[in-house]
């Protein structure tokens, strides 16, 4: 799923400054699930602003509303009825969500309420930690499951560099080390011989380096 | 015809070899790399220069190599793949090996969240591993790393780094077998300390017949103080300085801690020395260059063959 932290207050009411009727967005996918941008988390903002904006002397009329899904256009065109009737959207999806919210409705700005912050997992309850960056050639088989670009700090692919210690990387005593991670595996499938192997450089023209990326599938298209 | 690599010469004449390290200053005063230069003069049969050491800024590898290569000194140009493509990488070399520059040592680099810049993005296009391939694949077959042909082809002695005492410790030894099938020629090690691990570590690199195929230089770092060995142990990344060195140099009365610090410089030398397969040492005398003299000669390596 796609994480995100809500921005700080203040940033937020910053840029709502000069709105006095809001639209707040949110969604039903990823930033629900990481606890974000849920219907719950539009409420608790929602009435944050309108208690300072109050204050302020200055109230604001506000409309929650959490689409099924930001990214795609069946579910966008839910917000065609009233969209209208406010002078700004604030959204609390994604990236992907905010951007294409915004391309659907030329004449409004969307702010993003949220920093959207990676593609991870919910490790346990209340923890979630990052997995993939999507280069677009992936090597799970080669490191057996534990992602070198995303989870080491140095996208090594010939670890671990001389900064490991104790299972940790040498950013910070809390992260673990991909290499150790990886070696543990090779270590529990019986399959040492494997780190022997060295890693070729990376094409990395199929992530981010070779620009927007796009999929397209002939046969689905109409 | 041009005078190759004097660290080569050395190391394959069988002499045991000493290199030392010279870091940039955080400016552009050239006197600064030439003061620090002239301590090391005639004591030392090769120089490093770190690249942008810890993330912090400083003058670059490449031009305070050449600094000391015009006072006489064969330079160890360390590169780093924080800061650089494949791009930067592959015409940094053809320039440093164009302007007579020797010796390449090819790292990963510490994350910039240690410098001074921690807000930088890093490149990591390539790693150390990769990097080594890339010289050799540049000096053996004239090759760039997308398989063109180099017209003029660099000559570099290539070297890595290793760090025995860094963890998983087990794949230690293999990591260096994999650097040298990477092309790697020699290899300094993380400063040693631990003495009784490095051991540990040579003997699983020699069970593997490494030795055989790079030299071997162990990392020797004096002790200036108490605190700096504090400051190693628990702040500097890879570093392992064992309990009993702390407190010996604690029990050592704080004006004859300097002192204390460069024989136990010493004594490591003259142990490490003695194993087989350590083809020299590389000593890394932070900020303290000037006492490399004194260890050379009190480790009875002077004078440089
Ligand atoms: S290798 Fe690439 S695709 Fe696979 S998990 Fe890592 S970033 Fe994602
Ligand atoms: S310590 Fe491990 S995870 Fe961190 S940069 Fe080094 S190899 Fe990567």
């Amino acid at each position: 799923m796609i994480v995100a932290n809500r921005k700080p207050f203040e940033e937020i009411i910053e840029m709502l400054k000069p709105y006095t009727r809001i639209l707040l967005l949110g969604c039903n996918e990823c930033v629900t699930v990481c606890a974000t941008g849920g219907t719950k988390e539009v409420a608790v903002l929602a009435s944050e602003i309108r208690l300072f904006r109050q204050k302020e002397g200055r109230p604001v009329e506000i409309k929650e509303f959490t689409l099924e899904r930001n990214c795609d256009p069946e579910y966008v065109d839910a917000l065609k009825p009233f969209i209208n009737d406010y002078d700004v959207v604030m959204s609390m999806a994604c990236g992907c969500g905010i951007q294409f919210v915004g391309e659907h409705y030329r004449n409004k700005i969307v702010l993003p309420a949220v920093n959207t912050t990676f593609d991870g997992v919910t490790e346990k309850h209340g923890v979630w930690t990052e997995r993939c960056q999507g280069c677009g050639d992936c090597v799970l088989d080669k490191t057996l499951g534990v992602c070198p670009v995303t989870r080491c700090a140095k996208s090594i692919f010939n670890g671990p560099c001389g900064g490991s210690r104790d299972g940790k990387c040498e950013i910070d005593k809390e992260t673990p080390c991909a290499w150790q991670l990886i070696v543990d595996r090779y270590k529990e499938m019986d399959m040492l011989y494997k780190y022997l192997e060295i890693q070729p450089v990376k094409d990395w023209s199929t992530s981010r380096d070779g620009g927007p990326r796009k999929r397209m599938r002939e046969d689905l298209t109409i | 015809m041009s005078i190759g690599s004097n660290l080569e010469r050395v190391l394959k004449s069988g002499a045991f070899a000493v290199t030392s390290e010279c870091g940039p200053p955080r400016g552009a005063d050239p006197e600064v790399i030439r003061k620090k230069g002239a301590y090391l003069k005639g004591h030392v049969d090769a120089v490093n220069v770190t690249d942008n050491q810890t993330s912090v800024v400083r003058m670059s590898s490449f031009s305070s190599s050449l600094i000391l290569k015009e006072m006489g000194f064969d330079p160890v140009m360390q590169m780093v793949c924080r800061d650089r493509n494949r791009i930067a990488i592959q015409s940094d070399i053809l320039g440093a090996a164009a302007l007579g520059i020797k010796n390449i040592l090819c790292l990963s680099g510490d994350h910039q969240t240690f410098g001074d810049h921690p807000t930088a993005k890093n490149v990591f296009d390539i790693d150390s591993m990769q990097l080594i391939q890339c010289v050799r694949q540049m000096t053996e077959e004239g090759k760039f790393l997308s398989g063109e042909e180099i017209e003029g082809r660099p000559d570099l002695f290539v070297g890595c780094a290793e760090n025995p005492f860094a963890d998983p410790f087990e794949i230690r030894a293999m990591r260096l077998a994999k650097k040298v099938k990477a092309g790697a020629q020699f290899v300094q090690t993380q400063s040693v300390f631990h003495i009784e691990k490095f051991e540990k570590w040579m003997e699983m690199v020699r069970d593997l017949g490494v030795h055989e195929k790079v030299y071997i230089l162990a990392g020797i770092t004096p002790m200036k103080s108490i605190g700096m060995a504090r400051y190693m142990k628990n702040s500097v990344p890879g570093m392992d300085v064992p309990d009993e060195l702390i407190e010996r140099m604690k029990e050592t009365p704080k004006e004859k801690q300097a002192e204390e610090g460069i024989k136990i410089c010493v004594e490591t030398i003259e142990r490490v020395r003695k194993m087989k397969g350590v083809a020299g040492v590389h000593i890394m005398a932070i900020e303290w260059e000037s006492k490399v003299p004194e260890i050379v000669e009190a480790a009875g390596l002077y004078p440089r063959p």
